[in-house]
């Protein structure tokens, strides 16, 4: 867990007295509390370690390909939640649109249209929610978890609806399963791309230096000219998408589309993953190579207490106990980062 | 008279049925620091929001540089040469100095992708800084980081980058210790000097507006009471224009 890095530091400290490995211990240190990324990277390596040690099975290809496709899926949402919640607001909605794309994705085809051009229309629909998130919550100003509260009961009912409630079989092409997610390494690398993508975007664009201006000070931003509702609805929009085109991934590596699958349960995972990945709920600050990281982490956990056994109910407890703690330290080494950042 | 650089004629606004302006008309001169002064709820923050065109004025006309003009939007404003230092300044705390000083005015590659070229704004926002005499760290300091001095040194350096030929200057000098009120009165100054910006400074504090300023005007119940140069005024004047108004407002409040 984090909180091992906390105390190596002086322990490191007393073992090796030699001022150099004093100066790297240091050095160390303040890499940790100066980079979000890094500490959640480490909780991640350190839990690898750990299971990897107690569960045989836990590095064996089959379960890291297991892996690896369940924490793509939440890493690819959780890069939606990111922009979103950096502008300051929150969708609980993405869970629902992953589930409605590809039912929009499956009936487009079902009436003739190619694969391709389905999934343009699984990701349009997707888009149409994002921007009716947004005009709620810009233009009608209803907060946003209000806003996105509604539209995922909406859409929910919506996609049990068309759905008549049973699941169904996709059957693209061999290329197109294989392209969109059949297989964990393309499901893996549209994850990896995805994030490295919008980190661009955060870090290196004016989209991203605008939304970053949004949450960090909305009316600030406002008056120096941004227009922080174009900005907060091409959010809600990117998010949404996302959303939808997990679902998508999902469908082809599945092999099935299910009106109930996703939902409120992948949407918490997201939003956690970006909270655990050093995103604050605050907005202004953020970053998904974290979230990316969070979603390792929360997949890591489950998957390894799955391994080495421990009941589906007192996995909840500690998954819980888990992101609370996880979370406590993360805000102490923010304080500790405020403070130490000073010089 | 001086040519005049900004001037508003019986600008009124309300909002619902709060009356924050009535018939407010101010002149600024070319290369003129004009403070407005003015209580709370005075209007000057109405005032200050109409000339930067986050607002519409119900009615009255803006003149700058001698010609009318319908200010659209704040963008509008800036494009013409008006630029605002809000009283929240605008910084972004979350991000470095040099990203602040060109917020929504970015230097960019790519084209349509509009990638920032952080090399370039950097290396201009430093140079920008050490002209104007802004004191501080590194450009790549988060915001957050510096004290209020720094961070109202670096909205006006903003400003002044930006080509202003008007800076609006609301309440510089708010809860600012002496030092850092030193610094911001101080750059006011240089900023006379160089003569090729027109300033007006909102404020509460009388002596630092008698301090930098060449004219003065009070803003009282959403007009403009009071209009002299600071040479040919004194804070007591002042002072007494405002403790008359308080026992004329106490007056009222004991005939009712």
């Amino acid at each position: 867990m984090p909180g091992d890095k906390v105390d190596s530091l002086p322990t490191g400290k007393a073992q090796i007295p030699g001022a150099e490995s004093h100066g790297l211990a240091r050095r160390a240190g303040l890499f940790l509390l100066h980079s979000r990324e890094a500490s959640i990277a480490l909780a991640a390596i350190i839990l690898i370690i750990y299971f990897g040690s107690t569960a045989a099975a836990f590095l064996s290809p089959g379960n890291i390909a297991n892996l690896a496709e369940y924490a793509a899926t939440t890493a690819i949402i959780a890069a939606g939640e990111v922009m979103v919640i950096i502008c300051g607001e929150v969708d609980l909605s993405a869970g629902n649109v992953y589930a409605l794309s590809p039912f929009v994705m499956y009936f487009a085809h079902q009436a003739g249209a190619p694969f391709v051009l389905a999934i343009l229309l699984g990701l349009l629909a997707a888009a149409a929610v994002g921007l009716i998130n947004g005009f709620i919550t810009v233009v009608l100003e209803v907060p946003s978890f209000i806003t996105t509260l509604g539209t995922l009961y909406l859409i929910n009912g919506f996609t049990l609806t068309i759905s008549n409630g049973y699941p169904v079989q996709p059957n693209g092409s061999p290329f197109i399963i294989n392209f969109f997610g059949g297989t964990p390494i393309s499901q893996i690398s549209w994850a990896i791309g995805i994030t490295l993508l919008f980190q661009f975007i955060l870090n290196k664009t004016r989209w991203g230096l605008h939304t970053i201006a949004t949450g960090g000070n909305l009316l600030g931003a406002a008056e120096i000219g941004i227009k922080v509702g174009k900005i907060k609805i091409g959010n809600f929009i990117i998010c949404s998408c996302l959303g939808g085109l997990a679902g998508i991934l999902d469908t082809f590596r599945i092999s099935s589309i299910d009106p109930l699958a996703g939902g409120t349960d992948i949407m918490f995972m997201a939003i956690a993953s970006s909270v655990i990945g050093g995103t604050l709920l605050t907005g202004g600050s953020g970053t998904v190579i974290g979230a990316f990281l969070g979603a390792a982490v929360l997949g890591i956990l489950k998957n390894g207490f799955t391994l080495i056994g421990v009941s589906a109910f007192t996995f909840d407890m500690i998954l819980g106990a888990a992101i609370l703690a996880t979370m406590i330290i993360n805000v102490r080494l923010s304080r500790l980062r405020a403070a130490g950042g000073k010089r | 008279m001086s040519e005049e650089a900004l001037r508003t004629e019986n600008i009124s606004k309300s909002f619902g049925r709060v009356t924050a302006l009535r018939d407010a008309s101010v002149r600024l001169n070319k290369g003129e620091v004009l403070g407005l002064l003015g209580d709370n709820g005075a209007g000057k923050s109405t005032l200050m929001k109409i000339l930067t065109g986050f607002h519409k004025p119900d009615g009255g006309k803006i003149y700058f540089l001698g010609k009318e003009i319908e200010l659209k939007s704040v963008s509008h404003a800036r494009s013409l040469g008006i630029e605002p230092v809000y009283q929240d300044l605008a910084l972004v705390n979350e991000l470095n100095v040099y990203r602040n000083m060109f917020l929504q005015r970015e230097i960019m590659v790519g084209g349509p992708l509009r990638i920032l070229n952080d090399g370039a704004m950097r290396e201009f926002a430093r140079e920008h800084l050490n002209e104007m005499g802004v004191n501080i760290p590194s450009v790549d300091v988060e915001i957050a980081r510096l004290s209020g001095g720094q961070r109202q040194a670096i909205a006006v350096a903003r400003s002044v980058y930006a080509n202003a030929k008007v800076l609006l200057l609301d309440e510089p000098t708010a809860a600012m210790g002496v030092r850092e009120t030193a610094v911001i009165l101080d750059l006011i100054r240089r900023l006379k000097e160089r003569g090729d910006v027109s300033i007006i400074v909102v404020a509460h504090n009388y002596a630092h507006v008698f301090e930098v300023c060449d004219r003065v005007n009070l803003l009282q119940n959403g007009r403009i009471t009071f209009d002299r140069a600071t040479k040919d005024s004194s804070v007591q004047e002042l002072l007494n224009l405002v403790l008359h108004e308080i026992r004329e407002a106490r007056g009222q409040v004991g005939k009712a």
